[in-house]
């Protein structure tokens, strides 16, 4: 057995996800070899080889693959694919879109988001916003799988000492191209790979309002996230989503501020470690998921929380 | 120009669905089914073209059981012009259904497909990208935006950092994410009009597609439940809590 492991990063550097991603294929067992496909990739290849686990990693750096366009970047991963048993992603917005692309170019069913590895073929998957977990057994002689990051802990990002091949020519579909990008930059860590997310909800009222959450993620060195009503509502950008179909969070501390707690919302959140709900209803749904419950007004109780840490 | 929008029947999405006892899938008996939310924008998207005069008609499409036909009706009500039924038996991989709808776009020659990122059942986010795959067309998933000029189409997609705009070859898919837009309901003269648009059904051996999949599902079950929390009564007792129980700050 050997896994091909497609790396996530940004042309800088590589993303932690990938090292959650390593994790699984561990468990999978065999030899791990990591993708890196790019422009100006050699200092994130440095990284990935660095990643403790990982035996080859392989450098695919042109221009065509600069922005990770599935168009460009599945038939690559396919075509290296073909001599692996499996084939794994990490379940960012870049592997969800790639994967199953590389998935059909092989003629095989993917399977999404695992969160754990019951055996080499076989793999537990949240599926109904999480709440049935299905264990899906695979057949195909390529398994192609996208993995949530929650599910796994990161492998360390050193101690290793892989080797580097360099791979020649490039795949240039010419069918789409990036025109223009609104990153978000923050000084506060990543969503995903935060220790504690505060998130604020439809009672925050306005965007304004979401600088109370920010002195307290300041506070405690946490991320902020949102419900899908704030996103929608327009408070806050779409990248701060956290839910079903937005982000998936598992940090250590989760402290939800002004959400009601719908089940879209609680399936990015509730595997958590733990989970303190602010809400001035104490009625919302939010409370039977928080081990810790305070009912009151946010704009009084959020202020006074920071000024005591 | 010609949209294929393709649609799938789900749980309705206020539903909290239970595990079977015997393991063997969520019970689906009596519960609502709707539209999936993500296929209700992709029918408003390509009704919106079709109303700035880009989009000369919409076919819309479901691959899955006779049920289904309820909701092709919906998306008729919506603007849909007709409707294709390919009838399948309910529990369907992506990849077949993917397969299906090549077939489809074979014989329907659509310079547009759309279709919801993610069906809120099997919470799978692949068809739309193994039907570009398989097409061989460019794709712009998970769009919050769509906008056509001449032969190139301009989609903005939601990714993990935040937006970005790509612009795609037309044939092109597209999968759209929630911010795009927020679908009407239908009327009642257009339910009434829905009815008499077109609806054709077809097999799979029709159009030639195998269904087989190489995954099985071999269990499901409810997820762990959380224990149950407390309830403080101040910010000094949570700050306690999180410091001396939890401790995790």
């Amino acid at each position: 057995m050997a896994i091909l492991l497609v790396a996530e990063h940004d042309n800088h550097s590589l993303a932690a996800a990938t090292l959650n991603t390593l994790a699984a294929a561990q468990q999978i067992g065999g030899e791990i070899v990591v993708l890196v496909a790019g422009h100006d990739v050699a200092g994130v290849a440095f990284a990935a080889a660095e990643v403790a686990g990982v035996s080859k990693v392989l450098v695919a750096d042109h221009a065509a693959y600069a922005h990770q366009l599935p168009e460009n970047l599945a038939p690559l991963v396919a075509n290296l694919g073909r001599d692996f048993s499996h084939v794994l992603a990490p379940a960012t917005s870049n592997g969800k879109n790639t994967l199953p692309r590389v998935a059909a170019l092989l003629d095989v069913d993917q399977i999404s988001e695992i969160i754990a590895v019951e055996s080499s073929d076989t793999f537990k998957r949240p599926i109904y916003a999480g709440n049935a977990i299905a264990t899906v057994q695979s057949s195909a002689p390529v398994k192609v799988i996208t993995v949530r990051s929650t599910g796994f802990d990161a492998v360390p990002a050193s101690g290793g000492g892989a080797v580097i091949e360099a791979l020649a020519g490039a795949t240039d579909a010419r069918l789409s191209r990036v025109v223009g990008e609104q990153l978000a930059t923050s000084e506060r860590p990543e969503l995903t790979a935060a220790k504690v997310v505060v998130a604020g909800g439809r009672g925050l009222g306005n965007g304004d309002n979401f600088k109370h959450l920010y002195s307290l993620a300041d506070k405690l060195g946490a991320a902020v996230g949102a419900s899908r009503a704030a996103v929608d509502a327009g408070f806050v950008p779409n990248d701060m989503q956290v839910g079903q179909t937005g982000k998936i969070v598992a940090p250590q501390l989760y402290i939800a501020v002004g959400i009601s707690g719908a089940i879209q919302h609680l399936a990015g959140m509730k595997d958590s470690k733990v989970i303190v709900a602010i809400n001035k209803d104490e009625e919302a749904p939010i409370f039977q998921v928080a081990d810790y419950g305070l009912v009151g007004d946010l704009f009084e109780l959020v202020p006074e929380l920071t000024a005591s840490l | 120009m010609k949209v294929l929008v393709a649609i799938k029947r789900v749980v309705d999405y206020n539903v909290k669905v239970r595990v079977k006892a015997d393991n063997s899938g969520v019970d689906l008996a009596n519960v609502k089914m709707s539209m999936n939310p993500f296929c209700e924008i992709a029918v408003e998207e390509a009704v919106r073209l079709k109303e700035q005069g880009v989009v000369s008609e919409i076919v819309v499409v479901s691959v899955g059981p006779t049920t289904a036909q309820e909701q092709l009706r919906t998306a008729l009500a919506l603007g849909a012009d007709r409707a294709i039924l390919v009838e399948a038996a309910d529990e369907l991989n992506s990849l077949a259904v993917a397969k299906a709808l090549k077939a489809v776009v074979d014989k329907e020659q659509p310079q547009l497909v759309i279709l919801g990122k993610q069906a809120i059942d099997s919470d799978n986010n692949q068809t739309g990208q193994m039907l570009a795959a398989l097409t061989g067309y460019a794709q712009g998933t998970f769009a919050s935006k769509v906008t056509v000029a001449g032969d190139t189409l301009n989609v903005t997609r939601e990714i993990d950092g935040g937006l970005q705009t790509v612009a795609l070859s037309l044939p092109a898919i597209v999968t759209t994410d929630l911010r795009l837009n927020e679908p009407r309901y239908a009327s009642l003269p257009n339910i009434m009009k829905a009815k008499k648009k077109p609806l054709e059904t077809v097999t799979p051996d029709a159009l030639g597609v195998s269904l087989a999949s190489t995954n099985k599902t071999l269990k499901v079950e409810a997820p762990a439940a959380r224990s149950a929390g407390i309830m403080v009564k101040s910010v000094a007792e949570l700050v306690e809590k999180l410091k001396n129980e939890a401790k995790v700050i």
